[in-house]
């Protein structure tokens, strides 16, 4: 017994510290949007609980209460006070406090546009500046801070869903569809978003980075992010990016400033600038880019990328330098 | 005068049609809200920008239930049987189905304030 209520006790408390994070929570928020979804479900929740005191009150009273107290018109008009126009009343603001956060924020032609299209499992991102050609990477998502950036919302296979808890709430990414959502970064930051509609096999592996950044920041970021992939500046590097042509990578993903410009997969121009590898599945490591290189499959259930066993430790070591190098 | 026209509400007929007028209506104008906020969306891109008819069509809705409402009231309180008015009755099954046609419209009257305060709140099509 006393183990059962132990074990019940670190079940209770891994799902209450489970809340207890600061880059994927919707309490924690670094844009406007999730900032007025907060106070929203702050609010909501204080009228539940106003609400269920009430009732629990009301019932007690009842209960103890000898019969008789009440004449009947009395009794009618405490049900219709309590039980008709007060909760409509109640409702009513709740409604009207809730209602400011569907009108979408305002967006103009010269605030930043960001591209996200779903894959299974990966994003395809692609930032449009105002004025300026697009720059297209993959798997990360970086935002300035004071700035309004308006995100383009697509599915590329399937329907998927797109939600940084932090920033606002969350959207599906629809085949043939484009959805907008408009949002506000305040405070800089890493932070996470994730895919929030089953999408397949590996749904629950297809995450993404969300770097806030100073809005310098940002347009140095995204001006590197436009510049070619670095060559590769070692000897198993140089060897790395012979086997990255030679295996067919090249068919599937770009590499800016090299002959690989296919898009079926996630581009890899600046991969070793991101922090994770596989849409947030691994960290962004030689050893993990290896793992990831010889067996996506066995990563990522149902990935498209095929598994390349056949390569060697030493093969796949090469490639996976190649790519820890494109900074 | 009054009496006249107590008498007359009276007189109506009461049916379980007269009982679903109020939902009726209710159901109708959240209809009328969808293909509002449609044909604006697909016609001009975004809506509750020149809400004209759909405030008419949300005050007649209303107009409609208060008036369903008010028949019902009056018809609820027909005399005649001796309380409790739970007999199988002409007059006690007036009351009832007045009765409940009342509750129903005060449901259905803020039910259309319920929908109508989203549509006029919302602009945008996304």
């Amino acid at each position: 017994m006393h183990r059962i209520g132990r074990a019940r006790c670190a079940v209770i408390g891994a799902i209450l510290l489970a809340g207890c994070n600061r880059h994927q929570s919707a309490l924690a928020p670094f844009g406007v949007e999730a900032d007025q979804v907060r106070t929203l479900t702050i609010v909501l929740l204080i009228g539940a609980v106003i609400i269920a005191g009430g009732v629990a009150l009301l019932m007690q009273h009842a209960i103890r209460t000898p019969g008789g107290r009440l004449t009947l018109p009395q009794g009618m008009r405490l049900v219709l006070w309590l039980g008709a126009i007060g909760p409509t009343i109640l409702l009513f603001t709740l409604l009207a406090a809730s209602l400011p956060l569907m009108r979408p924020a305002p967006v103009g032609a010269a605030d930043l546009r960001i591209g996200v299209e779903g894959e299974q499992f990966w994003w395809r991102v692609t930032y449009r500046p105002p004025g300026q050609p697009p720059v297209v990477t993959a798997n990360e998502i970086r935002v300035p801070v004071g700035r309004t950036v308006e995100f383009k919302l697509s599915g590329g296979d399937i329907v998927h869903s797109f939600w940084i808890p932090g920033l606002a709430g969350k959207m599906d990414m629809i085949p043939g569809r484009t959805n907008t959502l408009v949002a506000r970064p305040e405070k800089p930051g890493r932070y996470r978003g994730v895919c929030t509609e089953f999408c397949g096999l590996s749904h629950a592996l297809m995450a993404f980075d969300v770097v806030a950044m100073e809005p310098a920041a940002f347009d140095a970021w995204l001006a590197g992010q436009r510049r070619p992939a670095p060559a590769p500046a070692t000897g198993p590097a140089r060897r790395g990016a012979q086997l990255f042509a030679a295996n067919g990578c090249t068919g599937c993903h770009a590499i800016a400033g090299t002959d690989a410009a296919s898009m079926i997969g996630p581009d890899l121009s600046h991969i070793g600038s991101r922090t994770a590898i596989g849409a947030g599945t691994l960290p962004m490591t030689r050893a993990a880019l290896t793992r990831f290189i010889r067996n996506a499959p066995g990563v990522k259930p149902g990935v498209r990328m095929p598994a390349y066993t056949h390569l060697s430790d030493a093969d796949a070591q090469a490639i996976a330098a190649y790519l820890e190098g494109l900074k | 005068m009054k009496e006249r026209l107590t008498e007359r509400i009276r007189s109506l007929r009461v049916s379980l049609w007269t009982l679903i007028v109020p939902p009726s209506v209710w159901a109708a104008h959240f209809l009328f809200s969808y293909l509002w906020a449609a044909l604006n969306c697909a016609k001009v891109g975004q809506f509750a920008r020149f809400p004209t008819l759909f405030a008419v069509g949300t005050v007649l809705a209303l107009l409609v239930i208060l008036a369903a409402g008010a028949i019902a009231y009056v018809q609820q309180a027909t005399p005649g049987d001796e309380p409790p008015h739970e007999s199988g009755t002409r007059v006690d099954r007036l009351r009832f189905i007045a009765k409940s046609t009342l509750l129903l419209a005060g449901l259905s009257f803020v039910g259309v304030i319920f929908t109508a305060t989203p549509v006029v709140f919302l602009t945008d099509c996304r």
